[in-house]
């Protein structure tokens, strides 16, 4: 086997080292019973070629680009991502070192991800952030369990259920079993924002914090500002998640809306869909919470001669010190994908995220012109949204069954994620999209359903 | 004659190195933060070409949701990103690099063919949301994936969902509580060894448990009696990791699960360890309920400084109904994702698991095959005995029980001088391997915990062995000096009191 280099000579040599007759011998202390049946009835190894054609066959049953066109977003958002930044994580000294441990040995990691706690607490204008969580949905279940811990008296949770449903989904099933705590749904009002009547009437000294997405599971910009400012009247901390983090390139920062603990999934920082993950939970709050986080950090120091150097540090938070009075049990976190979203900021600069998040704006919004100038298309909400909007077509279902056939995914049909919007297509638009394909999209959509009694 | 060229006909004329004051900056360890490289206006970037009409201008976007400028942002080039991070990469050690025998952390070799199928546009450029019928081959691998983890495990079913170890054994204890309170109490404690992870009691917490810690008996194992004594109607499970983290396989495991099963509680098996396990002995059959695999550490997926990782869990038939949704069903015609489990625990993450991750493992299962596991297995416990072996006459070994997959020393032998365990960890760097997991397990005074895996050939071993035996020697020689090391390094030791006192956790513009 090409993985294992033992030759029949170097086990030889080591078992009479050992002074035993054979590899089973080193078994011989384990049960009878469990080493008769643990052959693995598995087909025998293959060859690289053999594993390259397997893959490639499998691969080739995957409908993508650019032969499927397809406008989902939902929580992972196709990206260009310059080829230098897989070029850097797949560079082994960062892809096949661990957790650095032995800080001397491993500052290329600890520098790096020291880069990486800068940036995302620049872009979500946060003091502190943490070294990455899993993505953003158990990100923004941590952010709750965090805001449980400051504020232990308060069971409450209030939920924007215009909040990504898997996110949903995730706080609940984190906060089950905990004793003491329940999640209040919060209703959208009309243009898809957060209903701040709905809100203001729960929030009283049981809710520990709120939680809404920017932009939301609509790709609408909730008015952060005010929920914040609610939130903080209750004294409850305010949570925002965002799904979109290109969204931050261009909007408010959650830290400058008043937010108290800021996540976002970074996927669309430099990483692939890839059916869903890897991806990369962005962690970050307020300093004076910082005992609360969860997560890793890597802090700055100096060596013995007095030179700038980079560790792991306050791990007295963390599991392999405090064990059940962790702040989190987290361990291995997402550090490639850290990397890799460095890395993607670093090229983007200043400048280019900007850019690339007005580009996201100006095609969504071209596309959202587009489809209701067709007539039978109708904005959903009325409130801003970035890259992503929700438009009620007549038959929603039936056009998008149509399109489908033509390789072409019209988005998200929003009933199976809300009952109540029928007929109502979430599509989002990135820098990918094409002036031609926004266009075919907006044609087949509006022209078949002009009469069919739109309104 | 200028000074130059007096340096250059030296270098010429003698093979000794020419005298030179030494230089302010070292070409190699000097890297300043990328926030402090670059100039205002430079640009990294390009994008997709612009190709809608009325070029450049904004969106109906009110300038006063719109952000301020991206302060602390890099302004850098291209090519000063490259040279950035590559120097940063040559910091690093790596299981590429060197020996990487970090203790449960299974450091082998990481496939690169893995990488490649991992970057197929088939794999990498799939969308989540993509309906079933179109990613059929995607739930075709993962439903093959599945089932060569319950065929090397002795489960019933797999979910792939949870994103590392640690999320497999939340997910595993909320199955149990979700088990329990199917029959009418969820339980109050989870009886976990002190030898275990310090992942086990935190999870065991997450999930509202109490923790009841397990004494580690004079062989290092745990002890039926033990467990007896502490079983009663309110534990919900017993956590195990088998091989424990002291490399040594839980002789009683079969008397201690059975007396779990008969006070009507379950076991979690750690399944970290899974390295020593494949084709010898199944967890399934030594009466464990839900395990987690770390695809990261047996699966030789990379551990990326630090993930991503994944952590899928297997279980028995019982506690198939608490898996996470959406589940993978076969259907007339293909394969299909299934919400339809009405007593689910729910979901620990979006959509279905760390993919890219899933498809590496899988490479990694087609390469090796049934018999190529069996292969792995059964060298990785041959080469951790053998290591055991060449240092026990000098390193006290923690335990005279055979060990599995890695072994562990204390600093017992060496406590007289004032030499510690960290010392001697950070002397091996200057011989240049990575350390071993120091500390822990905390049974152990000053454990230096040493995992070699299967990847690992003779000659390194002996190379590792040779290090450790020369510090032993070092140590007679002049203990003090290990106090200094390491000397080779791009820093010295760092001052990690300061780095807690005074956390400085960002870049700020001073």
């Amino acid at each position: 086997m090409r993985y294992i280099p033992h030759t029949d000579q170097d086990i030889a040599a080591m078992l009479a080292a050992l002074g035993v007759e054979s590899v089973d011998d080193l078994f011989a202390h384990l049960p009878e019973e469990l080493r008769a049946r643990a052959a693995i009835d598995l087909p025998p190894g293959m060859s690289e070629s053999q594993v390259r054609e397997r893959l490639t066959a499998l691969a080739r049953a995957n409908q993508v680009g650019p032969d499927t066109v397809t406008f989902l977003g939902g929580g992972a958002y196709p990206h260009f991502i310059p080829v230098v930044v897989d070029h850097i994580i797949q560079r082994a000294e960062f892809a096949t070192a661990y957790t650095p441990y032995q800080p001397e040995v491993s500052q290329g990691t600890l520098q790096s991800i020291f880069e990486f706690q800068s940036l995302v607490a620049a872009l979500l204008g946060l003091e502190v952030a943490n070294a990455s969580m899993y993505d953003g949905a158990s990100a923004t279940a941590e952010a709750v369990l965090m805001a449980k811990r400051i504020l232990p008296q308060r069971p409450t949770v209030l939920v924007a259920r215009s909040l990504h449903p898997q996110y949903r989904r995730v706080i609940q099933t984190y906060l089950d079993g905990l004793s003491g705590v329940r999640v209040v749904e919060l209703p959208w009002g009309g243009d898809g924002r957060i209903d701040l009547t709905a809100l203001d009437r729960h929030l009283d000294n049981t809710v520990s914090c709120v939680v809404i997405g920017y932009p939301n599971f609509f790709g609408v910009i909730e008015d952060v500002t005010r929920v914040s400012a609610a939130a903080h009247q209750a004294n409850a901390l305010a949570v925002t998640a965002t799904t979109e983090a290109v969204a931050l390139g261009l909007l408010k920062s959650p830290g400058a809306l008043g937010v108290d603990i800021a996540v976002a999934e970074g996927q669309s920082l430099g990483i692939p869909v890839s059916y869903g993950g890897p991806g990369l939970g962005l962690f970050a709050c307020r300093e004076r919470f910082l005992r609360n986080m969860p997560g890793r950090l890597v802090g700055e120091t100096v060596d013995h001669e007095g030179r700038r150097g980079f560790v792991l540090t306050l791990a007295t938070r963390e599991q392999h010190i405090r064990r059940e009075r962790a702040t989190s049990n987290i361990c291995t976190n997402h550090g490639l994908c850290a990397l890799a979203a460095t890395v993607f900021l670093c090229l983007m600069g200043k400048q280019g995220l900007r850019e690339l998040a007005e580009r996201n704006a100006r095609k969504s919004h071209y596309t959202r012109d587009l489809l209701l100038q067709t007539h039978s298309c109708r904005e959903r909400f009325a409130a801003p949204f970035f890259n992503e909007f929700v438009v009620e077509v007549p038959n929603a279902r039936a056009g998008w069954r149509r399109l489908k056939e033509q390789n072409f995914v019209a988005g998200l049909v929003l009933e199976d994620w809300y009952p109540e919007l029928k007929d109502c297509l979430l599509l989002c638009v990135t820098e990918l999209h094409t002036r031609a394909e926004i266009e075919r999209l907006a044609g087949e959509l509006g022209v078949r359903g002009q009469g069919s009694g739109a309104g | 004659m200028d000074k130059q060229f007096d340096v250059l006909r030296n270098v010429l004329t003698d093979p000794r190195p020419p005298t030179l004051d030494p230089p302010r900056k070292r070409a190699v360890l000097d890297e300043p933060l990328i926030c402090e490289r670059g100039s205002p206006g430079r640009i990294g970037y390009s994008l997709p070409a612009d190709d809608l009409p009325g070029h450049g201008l904004l969106p109906d976007l009110p300038p006063d949701l719109c952000r301020e400028a991206l302060d602390g942002f890099p302004e850098v080039s291209e090519g000063e990103v490259v040279r950035h991070f590559t120097r940063l990469s040559q910091w690093n050690l790596s299981a590429a690099t060197t020996l990487y025998p970090l203790g449960s952390c299974t450091m082998k070799y990481n496939p690169v063919v893995n990488e490649l199928v991992a970057r197929l546009p088939g794999v990498a450029q799939l969308h989540p949301l993509i309906p079933d019928e179109c990613a059929q081959g995607a739930l075709e691998l993962l439903a093959d994936l599945e089932h060569g983890l319950a065929e090397i495990s002795g489960m019933d079913a797999v979910s792939l969902q949870p994103a590392a170890g640690a999320q497999g054994e939340l997910t595993g204890i909320k199955l149990i509580r979700a088990y329990h309170q199917d029959r009418g109490h969820p339980r109050k404690k989870v009886l976990i060894p002190a030898s275990a992870h310090g992942t086990n009691p935190a999870s065991a917490a997450l999930c509202g448990y109490g923790v009841v810690e397990v004494p580690t008996g004079p062989a290092g194992l745990l002890e039926a009696a033990t467990v007896e004594r502490l079983v009663d109607a309110e534990v919900a499970a017993l956590m195990v990791t088998n091989p424990n983290t002291l490399g040594l396989f839980e002789r009683e495991i079969m008397q201690i699960t059975a007396l779990l099963h008969a006070h009507g509680a379950l076991v979690y098996m750690d399944g970290a360890n899974l390295n020593a396990l494949m084709g010898v002995a199944k967890p399934g059959h030594m009466g464990a309920d839900v395990i987690q695999f770390n695809l990261h550490k047996t699966f030789s997926t990379p551990h990326g400084g630090g993930g991503p990782g994944a952590g899928p869990v297997g279980v028995k038939k019982m506690l198939e109904p608490y898996l996470p949704v959406p589940r993978l069903v076969r259907e007339q015609g293909g394969y299909r994702w299934s919400e339809a489990f009405p007593r689910s625990i729910g979901r620990v993450r979006s959509f279905y698991g760390n993919f890219g991750i899933l498809v590496r493992a899988y490479a990694y299962i087609l390469a090796m095959g049934g018999d190529g596991l069996t292969q792995a297995t059964r060298m990785a416990v041959l080469n951790a005995n053998y290591l055991r072996k060449r240092l026990e006459q000098v390193y006290d070994s923690a335990y005279s029980t055979p060990c599995m997959h890695e072994c562990v020393f204390s600093d017992d032998s060496f406590r007289h001088t004032g030499v510690k365990t960290l010392d001697i960890a950070k002397r091996l760097l200057d011989y240049g391997f990575y350390a071993p997991t120091i500390y822990f397990p905390l049974v152990v005074s000053g454990a230096l915990m040493i995992e070699p895996t299967e990847t690992e050939s003779k000659e390194t071993l002996d190379e590792f062995a040779d290090a450790l035996l020369a510090i032993a020697q070092e140590i007679q020689d002049n203990p003090a000096a290990l106090k200094d090391a390491p000397l080779t390094t791009p820093v010295s030791r760092l001052d990690e009191t300061r780095a807690a006192r005074h956390p400085v956790l960002r870049w700020e513009k001073r």
